[in-house]
Protein backbone atom coordinates (compact mmCIF):
# COMPACT_ATOMS: atom_id res chain seq x y z
CA UNK A 1 0.00 0.00 0.00
CA UNK A 2 1.48 2.97 -0.81
CA UNK A 3 1.56 6.53 1.71
CA UNK A 4 -1.05 7.99 -0.49
CA UNK A 5 -3.70 5.60 -0.03
CA UNK A 6 -2.86 5.45 3.87
CA UNK A 7 -3.21 9.40 4.63
CA UNK A 8 -6.47 9.76 2.44
CA UNK A 9 -9.34 11.70 4.19
CA UNK A 10 -9.66 12.84 8.07
CA UNK A 11 -9.58 11.57 11.36
CA UNK A 12 -12.64 9.37 11.38
CA UNK A 13 -11.61 8.09 7.40
CA UNK A 14 -7.83 7.44 8.73
CA UNK A 15 -9.15 5.69 12.12
CA UNK A 16 -11.43 2.93 9.92
CA UNK A 17 -8.57 2.37 7.16
CA UNK A 18 -6.22 1.87 10.13
CA UNK A 19 -8.36 -0.51 11.99
CA UNK A 20 -9.76 -2.24 8.48
CA UNK A 21 -6.51 -2.74 6.22
CA UNK A 22 -5.75 -5.88 7.62
CA UNK A 23 -2.13 -4.51 8.13
CA UNK A 24 -0.32 -2.34 10.93
CA UNK A 25 -3.04 -0.14 12.68
CA UNK A 26 -0.56 2.11 14.40
CA UNK A 27 1.96 3.87 11.95
CA UNK A 28 4.33 5.05 14.55
CA UNK A 29 7.40 3.06 15.75
CA UNK A 30 6.99 -0.09 17.27
CA UNK A 31 9.00 1.20 20.64
CA UNK A 32 6.57 4.30 21.21
CA UNK A 33 3.69 2.51 20.62
CA UNK A 34 4.76 0.20 23.28
CA UNK A 35 5.64 3.34 25.57
CA UNK A 36 2.12 4.26 25.29
CA UNK A 37 0.62 0.83 26.08
CA UNK A 38 2.67 1.42 29.29
CA UNK A 39 1.93 4.53 30.09
CA UNK A 40 -1.98 3.73 29.81
CA UNK A 41 -1.37 0.85 32.07
CA UNK A 42 0.50 3.28 34.49
CA UNK A 43 -2.36 5.75 33.89
CA UNK A 44 -4.73 3.37 35.84
CA UNK A 45 -2.41 2.57 38.31
CA UNK A 46 -2.59 6.07 39.59
CA UNK A 47 -6.19 6.69 39.19
CA UNK A 48 -6.45 3.96 41.50
CA UNK A 49 -4.40 5.54 43.86
CA UNK A 50 -6.03 8.68 43.48
CA UNK A 51 -10.24 7.12 43.61
CA UNK A 52 -8.77 5.58 46.91
CA UNK A 53 -8.16 8.81 47.72
CA UNK A 54 -11.30 10.14 47.14
CA UNK A 55 -13.01 7.17 49.14
CA UNK A 56 -10.81 7.59 52.38
CA UNK A 57 -11.82 11.22 52.53
CA UNK A 58 -15.15 11.28 51.85
CA UNK A 59 -16.18 8.25 53.95
CA UNK A 60 -13.85 9.88 56.93
CA UNK A 61 -15.71 11.86 59.82
CA UNK A 62 -12.74 12.56 61.26
CA UNK A 63 -10.91 16.13 60.56
CA UNK A 64 -8.91 16.43 57.09
CA UNK A 65 -5.02 18.12 57.84
CA UNK A 66 -5.29 21.43 55.48
CA UNK A 67 -2.31 20.74 53.43
CA UNK A 68 -1.56 24.56 53.04
CA UNK A 69 -0.40 24.52 56.59
CA UNK A 70 0.97 20.41 56.89
CA UNK A 71 3.42 21.95 53.87
CA UNK A 72 3.84 25.57 54.64
CA UNK A 73 8.12 26.35 55.37
CA UNK A 74 9.15 29.08 56.78
CA UNK A 75 11.50 31.49 54.70
CA UNK A 76 13.16 34.46 55.57
CA UNK A 77 10.99 34.22 59.40
CA UNK A 78 8.19 34.07 57.22
CA UNK A 79 5.41 31.16 56.82
CA UNK A 80 4.67 30.82 53.37
CA UNK A 81 1.94 28.08 53.06
CA UNK A 82 2.58 25.02 50.30
CA UNK A 83 5.65 26.87 49.43
CA UNK A 84 7.86 23.82 49.44
CA UNK A 85 5.44 21.89 46.49
CA UNK A 86 5.06 24.72 44.58
CA UNK A 87 8.90 24.78 43.81
CA UNK A 88 8.75 21.21 43.14
CA UNK A 89 5.90 21.86 40.65
CA UNK A 90 8.07 24.63 38.88
CA UNK A 91 11.03 22.03 38.85
CA UNK A 92 8.84 19.42 36.78
CA UNK A 93 7.15 22.04 34.65
CA UNK A 94 10.39 23.35 34.07
CA UNK A 95 12.43 19.61 33.35
CA UNK A 96 9.26 18.97 31.11
CA UNK A 97 10.51 22.29 28.88
CA UNK A 98 14.24 20.83 28.61
CA UNK A 99 13.37 17.18 28.10
CA UNK A 100 10.97 18.89 25.09
CA UNK A 101 13.97 20.51 23.49
CA UNK A 102 15.90 17.49 23.78
CA UNK A 103 13.04 15.47 21.52
CA UNK A 104 13.37 18.49 19.36
CA UNK A 105 17.17 18.25 18.82
CA UNK A 106 16.60 15.00 18.29
CA UNK A 107 15.13 15.23 14.79
CA UNK A 108 18.55 17.12 13.63
CA UNK A 109 20.61 14.46 15.41
CA UNK A 110 22.60 17.11 17.40
CA UNK A 111 24.33 14.43 19.73
CA UNK A 112 25.64 16.93 22.31
CA UNK A 113 22.48 19.19 22.61
CA UNK A 114 20.21 15.88 23.04
CA UNK A 115 22.47 14.47 25.80
CA UNK A 116 22.95 18.31 27.22
CA UNK A 117 19.34 18.96 27.60
CA UNK A 118 18.79 15.15 28.97
CA UNK A 119 20.80 15.75 31.25
CA UNK A 120 19.50 19.35 32.55
CA UNK A 121 16.36 17.44 32.56
CA UNK A 122 17.55 14.65 34.60
CA UNK A 123 19.24 17.09 37.17
CA UNK A 124 15.90 19.05 37.83
CA UNK A 125 14.18 15.31 38.11
CA UNK A 126 16.80 14.83 41.37
CA UNK A 127 16.39 17.64 42.62
CA UNK A 128 12.41 17.14 43.09
CA UNK A 129 13.05 13.75 44.30
CA UNK A 130 15.81 15.30 46.84
CA UNK A 131 12.91 17.86 48.05
CA UNK A 132 10.68 15.22 48.28
CA UNK A 133 12.76 13.36 50.42
CA UNK A 134 13.30 16.68 52.94
CA UNK A 135 9.37 17.08 52.53
CA UNK A 136 8.93 12.95 53.74
CA UNK A 137 11.77 13.35 56.70
CA UNK A 138 9.98 16.67 57.56
CA UNK A 139 6.53 15.08 58.16
CA UNK A 140 7.83 11.94 59.19
CA UNK A 141 9.98 14.03 62.32
CA UNK A 142 6.31 15.90 63.26
CA UNK A 143 4.84 12.72 64.06
CA UNK A 144 3.32 12.06 60.24
CA UNK A 145 2.74 7.78 59.78
CA UNK A 146 1.10 6.30 57.25
CA UNK A 147 -1.54 5.07 60.69
CA UNK A 148 -1.40 7.89 62.11
CA UNK A 149 -0.79 11.81 62.00
CA UNK A 150 -1.24 14.33 64.97
CA UNK A 151 -2.91 17.00 61.94
CA UNK A 152 -6.20 15.06 61.55
CA UNK A 153 -7.49 11.76 59.67
CA UNK A 154 -5.26 8.74 59.80
CA UNK A 155 -5.52 8.47 56.16
CA UNK A 156 -3.67 11.22 55.52
CA UNK A 157 -0.94 10.09 56.64
CA UNK A 158 -1.40 6.91 54.46
CA UNK A 159 -2.14 8.21 51.27
CA UNK A 160 0.78 11.16 51.02
CA UNK A 161 3.26 8.16 51.39
CA UNK A 162 1.21 5.75 49.20
CA UNK A 163 0.71 8.63 46.71
CA UNK A 164 3.76 10.41 46.31
CA UNK A 165 6.08 7.51 47.07
CA UNK A 166 4.71 6.06 43.92
CA UNK A 167 5.47 9.24 42.33
CA UNK A 168 8.60 9.88 43.76
CA UNK A 169 9.34 6.16 42.42
CA UNK A 170 8.33 7.02 38.92
CA UNK A 171 10.72 10.31 38.85
CA UNK A 172 13.80 8.44 40.36
CA UNK A 173 13.14 5.44 37.66
CA UNK A 174 13.21 8.27 35.16
CA UNK A 175 16.05 10.45 36.06
CA UNK A 176 18.16 6.88 35.46
CA UNK A 177 16.42 6.43 32.35
CA UNK A 178 17.01 9.90 31.20
CA UNK A 179 21.13 9.61 32.32
CA UNK A 180 21.36 6.07 30.44
CA UNK A 181 20.12 6.87 27.55
CA UNK A 182 22.06 10.42 27.36
CA UNK A 183 24.78 7.94 27.82
CA UNK A 184 24.66 5.61 24.94
CA UNK A 185 23.06 8.68 22.68
CA UNK A 186 27.09 10.36 23.55
CA UNK A 187 28.58 6.60 22.53
CA UNK A 188 26.90 6.94 19.08
CA UNK A 189 24.63 4.14 19.82
CA UNK A 190 22.02 5.49 18.08
CA UNK A 191 23.84 6.26 15.14
CA UNK A 192 24.85 2.79 14.65
CA UNK A 193 21.05 1.97 14.43
CA UNK A 194 19.81 4.77 12.47
CA UNK A 195 17.32 5.86 14.77
CA UNK A 196 16.44 8.31 17.44
CA UNK A 197 13.06 7.09 18.09
CA UNK A 198 14.41 6.32 21.57
CA UNK A 199 15.04 10.55 22.78
CA UNK A 200 10.53 10.78 21.98
CA UNK A 201 9.76 7.69 24.23
CA UNK A 202 12.19 8.63 26.89
CA UNK A 203 10.34 11.80 26.52
CA UNK A 204 7.12 10.68 26.51
CA UNK A 205 7.54 8.72 29.54
CA UNK A 206 8.88 11.84 31.44
CA UNK A 207 6.01 13.87 30.50
CA UNK A 208 3.70 11.52 31.83
CA UNK A 209 5.76 11.46 35.19
CA UNK A 210 4.93 15.56 34.94
CA UNK A 211 1.32 14.75 34.12
CA UNK A 212 0.68 12.84 36.94
CA UNK A 213 2.28 15.35 39.34
CA UNK A 214 -0.59 17.80 37.99
CA UNK A 215 -3.50 15.47 39.36
CA UNK A 216 -1.73 14.72 42.66
CA UNK A 217 -0.82 18.69 42.93
CA UNK A 218 -4.58 19.77 42.42
CA UNK A 219 -6.39 17.02 44.27
CA UNK A 220 -3.58 16.39 47.03
CA UNK A 221 -2.00 19.34 47.76
CA UNK A 222 -5.01 21.73 46.93
CA UNK A 223 -7.97 20.15 47.41
CA UNK B 1 3.12 6.73 -5.97
CA UNK B 2 6.49 6.50 -2.99
CA UNK B 3 8.26 3.38 -3.03
CA UNK B 4 9.31 4.01 0.62
CA UNK B 5 7.96 1.92 3.21
CA UNK B 6 5.18 3.02 5.84
CA UNK B 7 7.72 1.48 7.88
CA UNK B 8 10.08 4.01 7.38
CA UNK B 9 11.99 4.59 11.07
CA UNK B 10 12.97 8.35 10.36
CA UNK B 11 10.25 10.96 10.54
CA UNK B 12 11.62 13.11 8.13
CA UNK B 13 9.69 10.31 5.32
CA UNK B 14 6.85 12.22 7.12
CA UNK B 15 7.08 15.29 5.48
CA UNK B 16 5.59 14.96 2.17
CA UNK B 17 2.09 13.35 3.38
CA UNK B 18 -1.26 15.43 3.78
CA UNK B 19 -3.64 13.26 6.46
CA UNK B 20 -2.11 13.97 10.44
CA UNK B 21 0.59 11.74 11.02
CA UNK B 22 3.41 12.26 12.95
CA UNK B 23 5.48 15.33 11.74
CA UNK B 24 7.34 16.65 14.55
CA UNK B 25 10.21 17.74 13.41
CA UNK B 26 8.11 20.60 11.88
CA UNK B 27 6.95 22.74 14.08
CA UNK B 28 9.18 25.71 15.73
CA UNK B 29 11.14 25.92 18.66
CA UNK B 30 8.40 28.21 19.50
CA UNK B 31 5.77 26.21 20.43
CA UNK B 32 7.26 24.74 23.13
CA UNK B 33 8.48 27.91 24.75
CA UNK B 34 4.70 29.44 24.74
CA UNK B 35 3.59 25.95 26.42
CA UNK B 36 6.36 25.80 28.98
CA UNK B 37 5.31 29.63 29.86
CA UNK B 38 1.29 28.79 29.94
CA UNK B 39 2.48 25.89 32.43
CA UNK B 40 4.04 28.30 34.21
CA UNK B 41 1.70 30.60 34.17
CA UNK B 42 -0.90 27.99 35.17
CA UNK B 43 0.48 26.74 37.96
CA UNK B 44 1.15 29.95 39.54
CA UNK B 45 -2.73 30.56 39.18
CA UNK B 46 -3.45 27.65 41.11
CA UNK B 47 -0.78 28.17 43.81
CA UNK B 48 -2.26 31.69 44.04
CA UNK B 49 -5.91 30.00 44.60
CA UNK B 50 -4.35 28.51 48.01
CA UNK B 51 -1.72 31.24 48.83
CA UNK B 52 -5.50 33.62 48.88
CA UNK B 53 -7.30 30.94 50.61
CA UNK B 54 -10.49 30.76 48.10
CA UNK B 55 -13.07 28.78 49.92
CA UNK B 56 -16.23 26.72 48.61
CA UNK B 57 -17.00 26.63 44.90
CA UNK B 58 -14.96 29.20 43.65
CA UNK B 59 -11.37 26.99 44.91
CA UNK B 60 -12.89 23.49 43.27
CA UNK B 61 -13.98 25.09 40.17
CA UNK B 62 -10.52 26.99 39.85
CA UNK B 63 -8.19 24.14 40.59
CA UNK B 64 -10.34 21.89 38.44
CA UNK B 65 -9.98 23.99 35.53
CA UNK B 66 -6.15 24.84 35.96
CA UNK B 67 -5.80 21.54 35.95
CA UNK B 68 -7.37 20.25 33.15
CA UNK B 69 -6.08 23.05 30.83
CA UNK B 70 -2.39 21.57 32.63
CA UNK B 71 -3.01 17.96 31.90
CA UNK B 72 -4.29 18.85 27.97
CA UNK B 73 -1.22 21.17 27.18
CA UNK B 74 1.18 18.49 28.21
CA UNK B 75 -1.03 15.88 26.76
CA UNK B 76 -1.36 17.57 23.40
CA UNK B 77 1.78 19.48 22.81
CA UNK B 78 4.66 18.01 24.61
CA UNK B 79 3.08 14.59 24.39
CA UNK B 80 2.66 15.28 20.85
CA UNK B 81 -0.86 13.36 20.81
CA UNK B 82 -2.37 16.30 18.73
CA UNK B 83 -0.30 15.52 16.11
CA UNK B 84 -0.73 11.96 16.08
CA UNK B 85 -3.29 9.87 13.84
CA UNK B 86 -6.77 9.58 15.24
CA UNK B 87 -6.24 5.27 15.66
CA UNK B 88 -3.42 6.09 18.56
CA UNK B 89 -4.95 8.95 19.74
CA UNK B 90 -8.17 6.66 21.04
CA UNK B 91 -6.23 4.14 21.83
CA UNK B 92 -4.31 6.41 24.49
CA UNK B 93 -7.52 8.67 25.27
CA UNK B 94 -9.86 6.02 24.65
CA UNK B 95 -9.72 3.81 28.07
CA UNK B 96 -8.95 5.59 30.41
CA UNK B 97 -12.44 7.71 29.91
CA UNK B 98 -13.80 4.25 31.96
CA UNK B 99 -12.34 5.86 35.10
CA UNK B 100 -14.96 7.93 34.99
CA UNK B 101 -17.70 5.32 35.83
CA UNK B 102 -15.12 4.49 38.65
CA UNK B 103 -15.07 8.04 40.08
CA UNK B 104 -19.04 8.45 39.80
CA UNK B 105 -19.44 5.18 41.54
CA UNK B 106 -16.73 5.33 44.40
CA UNK B 107 -18.04 9.30 45.24
CA UNK B 108 -21.96 8.49 45.31
CA UNK B 109 -20.83 5.12 47.46
CA UNK B 110 -18.57 7.17 49.41
CA UNK B 111 -21.01 9.64 50.48
CA UNK B 112 -23.19 6.95 51.26
CA UNK B 113 -20.68 5.74 53.57
CA UNK B 114 -20.28 9.14 55.19
CA UNK B 115 -24.22 9.30 55.84
CA UNK B 116 -24.25 5.82 57.84
CA UNK B 117 -21.90 7.08 59.73
CA UNK B 118 -23.20 10.14 61.19
CA UNK B 119 -26.43 8.62 61.17
CA UNK B 120 -26.05 5.14 62.72
CA UNK B 121 -22.65 5.56 64.55
CA UNK B 122 -22.84 9.11 65.71
CA UNK B 123 -19.96 10.25 64.28
CA UNK B 124 -19.53 13.96 63.62
CA UNK B 125 -20.78 15.43 60.61
CA UNK B 126 -18.42 18.52 60.09
CA UNK B 127 -15.69 17.68 62.28
CA UNK B 128 -13.49 20.89 63.13
CA UNK B 129 -10.59 21.13 61.17
CA UNK B 130 -6.95 20.95 63.07
CA UNK B 131 -4.70 23.99 62.00
CA UNK B 132 -1.23 22.72 62.20
CA UNK B 133 0.42 26.02 64.60
CA UNK B 134 -2.06 24.80 67.47
CA UNK B 135 -0.57 21.44 66.85
CA UNK B 136 2.66 22.69 67.51
CA UNK B 137 2.21 25.22 70.21
CA UNK B 138 0.32 22.36 72.08
CA UNK B 139 3.74 20.47 71.64
CA UNK B 140 5.59 23.36 72.82
CA UNK B 141 3.83 23.66 76.24
CA UNK B 142 4.24 19.94 76.69
CA UNK B 143 7.80 20.31 76.31
CA UNK B 144 7.58 22.92 78.57
CA UNK B 145 6.28 21.11 81.34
Amino acid sequence: MSEQAINKGGHLQSLVQDWSDDKQAFHVPWGKLMMWIFLVSDTFIFSCFLVGYMSVRTTTTDPWPYPSEVFALTLFGQNIPLILIAIMTFILITSSGTMALAVRYSHFRDKKKIALFMAITALFGASFVGMQAFEWTKLISEGVRPWTNPFGAPQFGSVFFMVTGFHGLHVSIGVIYLLVVAGKILRGDYDRKNNYDIVEITGLYWHFVDLVWVFIFAFFYLW
Amino acid sequence: MSNQSIHAPSSASDANTTAPTDSTSQHPIGVYLKVWILLFVLSTLSYLVDYFDFQGYVRWSLIIIFMLLKAGFIIAIFMHVMWERMALIATILGPPTVLLVLIGLMSTEGSYIFGRRVEYLGQPMEAERIHVSDVHSAEGEEAEH
